[in-house]
């Protein structure tokens, strides 16, 4: 049987990361590993999948935007609140020694990516695992729309071994454009084995298989789709045109996999089922 | 498995699984893949005339012993739906039984108009929701003026056999069922989820954000399984026996009631997605040891 392992634990501390983002801790022991998420709920009004941003083995912590309902009821809320937690659920990003990650984060997708390289390089920040991973250097990629969006970036600079890299649509920092322009340039010049991990708009990944199909390189890539149950019993996150469950045999699905996915970029299922193509 | 064969109606299932509808039901691929992990057939998720989003999360929630949910009849409309049952067709040709609901007698009769446009086997008709009330108001498979007018409207529009799924929690679920047999239905499916309730004791609130949900798995056993006994004593078209099948013990017991069909759900929940193969095994373990050689020598067999 599915253990959901319901939670309802008071918010230990609120960090403000940039203009309506914000970082909520729990002083509970998730055992999470980088790419899974949890079910956050907000009592009378929704709950949602959160993937998780920070998991030292002690406490969690998770990274909102200020979007909806929700998070916006989220935002009211204040250290010793409390709000409801199941999970962690689904599957995660590989843990890989004398290997070269490319980390390829858009937007929130930072969050469950600084995860992953704290845990491979910076334990016992990364939580789980508390061995530091013989081998493994790490390019960081954040896209966003601009300088104020960029997210961790005073956290991933902080972690050994990783190489910090920017792109911003306006150009107000770093490389002017998108940061898959810069990818293919890192795959090329890396000296080790490369996994490319992603986490991020569902276009920017797409591009980003591409990439590593014509290259033949390895990637983890995290796929959102709107989740009911989370335990793979609904359907809700099924996706075409194997009818996978993305919240059991995802977020995190390997090239292969993901090639197999062909809504993937392509369109994918609202709350009432119907198709929405992107 | 051909201890396990089953003639329902004017078809042959494989075996007497089907996927009950709501569970695994929204996709084509989703559905194809019940039927490779064992379901003899698949129910799709009902569908209504226009999209629903349905209720806000967490719409469901489990324990060791039951199984509730408030998903509200989110669909994305018939004419969306009818595009995946084409699809399905096109992976399989298992039985496909479409599932319909509607707020009117008129509407019922609407939606049926459009669902049988697509290739679907049988009809199946939600009368009996728990988690609509609030739109709805009571569910029609209370009344039996109700479930006679919506069998009668849905029948004369009908191209395929039609599956009225009533639900245990009526009292009177077997004269219902003689209701809508007299009506002209071809088969009773017996039935929803009942009425519950689950509270979250730190947050002090319902956890499902209807408040009030729709119990399954377990703990809906014998109630389902009493209704089954009831139907077969008083109806002669075939019954669909759901509610809390969890083990091919469950299955065999719902079959000895009377049912001819068995809807399995919930146990996906307590046993992972190849439940249908697993209850198969057991049932089939079971016919041997008992020198049982085919469902139809112990369907009803509780009766005499």
């Amino acid at each position: 049987m599915e253990n959901n392992n319901p939670q309802f634990i008071p918010i230990s501390k609120i960090v403000e990361e940039a203009q309506d983002i914000k970082t909520f801790y729990f002083e509970h022991s998730l055992n999470s590993k980088p790419g899974q998420f949890i079910m956050l709920w907000v009592p009378e009004h929704d709950q949602k999948p959160f993937s998780i941003a920070y998991d030292d083995g002690k406490s969690f912590g998770l990274t909102f935007f200020k979007r909806g309902p929700t998070t916006t009821k989220l935002f009211d809320m204040k250290v010793g609140e409390r709000v409801g937690i199941e999970g962690p659920f689904g599957t995660s990003f590989s843990r890989k020694p004398d290997t070269h990650y490319i980390m390829v984060a858009g937007g929130y997708g930072a969050a469950p990516l600084g995860f992953l390289a704290e845990s491979l390089l910076s334990p016992p920040a990364g939580g789980g695992d508390a061995r530091r991973a013989e081998g493994v250097g790490v390019d960081f990629c954040v896209g966003a729309r601009n300088k104020d969006l960029v997210l961790f970036k005073n956290r991933i600079e902080k972690i050994p071994n990783t190489k910090l890299h920017i792109a911003t649509d306006d150009g107000s920092e770093g490389h002017k454009g998108y940061i898959t322009d810069i990818l293919s340039n890192l795959i090329d010049s890396a000296e080790k084995k490369v996994l490319v991990v992603t986490c991020g708009p569902e276009l920017m990944e797409k591009k980003i298989l591409n990439i590593c199909n014509e290259k033949n390189t390895d990637c983890e890539i995290s796929i959102e789709r709107y989740m009911k149950c989370g335990v793979g019993i609904c359907g809700q996150c099924a996706v075409d045109p194997i009818g996978i469950c993305m919240c059991k045999e995802g977020p995190v699905v390997k090239r292969e996999l993901a090639n197999k996915i062909t809504e993937f970029g392509k369109y994918h299922r609202d709350k009432s089922g119907k198709i929405i193509y992107f | 498995m051909s201890k396990l064969k089953t003639r329902f109606l004017d078809k042959e299932f494989k075996n007497p699984i089907v996927l009950a509808s709501g569970i695994l039901g929204l996709t084509a691929a989703s559905m194809n893949n019940a039927v490779n992990n064992g379901c003899g057939g698949v129910t799709v998720k009902s569908v209504s005339k226009d999209a629903r989003p349905g209720h806000p999360n967490p719409t469901m929630t489990g324990t060791d012993h039951y199984f509730i949910n408030a998903v509200g009849l989110s669909n994305p409309s018939v004419a969306e739906g009818i595009k995946e049952f084409a699809k399905f067709k096109e992976m399989t040709n298992a039985p496909l039984v479409g599932s319909i609901f509607a707020g009117t007698p008129d509407e019922f009769a609407e939606v049926t108009e459009i669902i049988c446009q697509s290739p679907i086997d049988f009809l199946e008709v939600n009368v009996s929701c728990p988690n609509v009330s609030k739109e709805f108001g009571t569910p029609f498979a209370y009344d039996t003026k109700a479930v006679e007018v919506i069998t009668k409207k849905v029948k004369e529009k009908s191209t395929v056999p039609v599956i009225i799924k009533l639900t245990p929690q009526a009292w009177n679920v077997a004269e219902i069922a003689k209701v809508a047999e007299d009506a002209g239905a071809d088969a009773i499916c017996a039935g929803n989820t009942i009425s519950g309730m689950a509270i979250d004791i730190r947050a002090r609130k319902p956890v499902l954000h209807n408040k009030q949900g729709g119990v399954s798995g377990p703990a809906l056993f014998p109630v389902a399984l009493k209704a089954v006994y009831d139907i077969y004593k008083t109806v002669k078209i075939p019954i669909i026996g759901t509610g809390g099948i969890t083990t091919g013990e469950d299955a065999i017991a719902m079959v000895m009631a009377g049912a001819s069909l068995l809807g399995v759900g919930s146990a996906v929940y307590y046993r992972g997605q190849d439940v249908f193969e697993k209850i198969n095994n057991e049932m089939t373990e079971f016919m041997k040891k008992e020198n049982i050689n085919s469902l139809e020598e112990i369907r009803g067999i509780a009766h005499k």
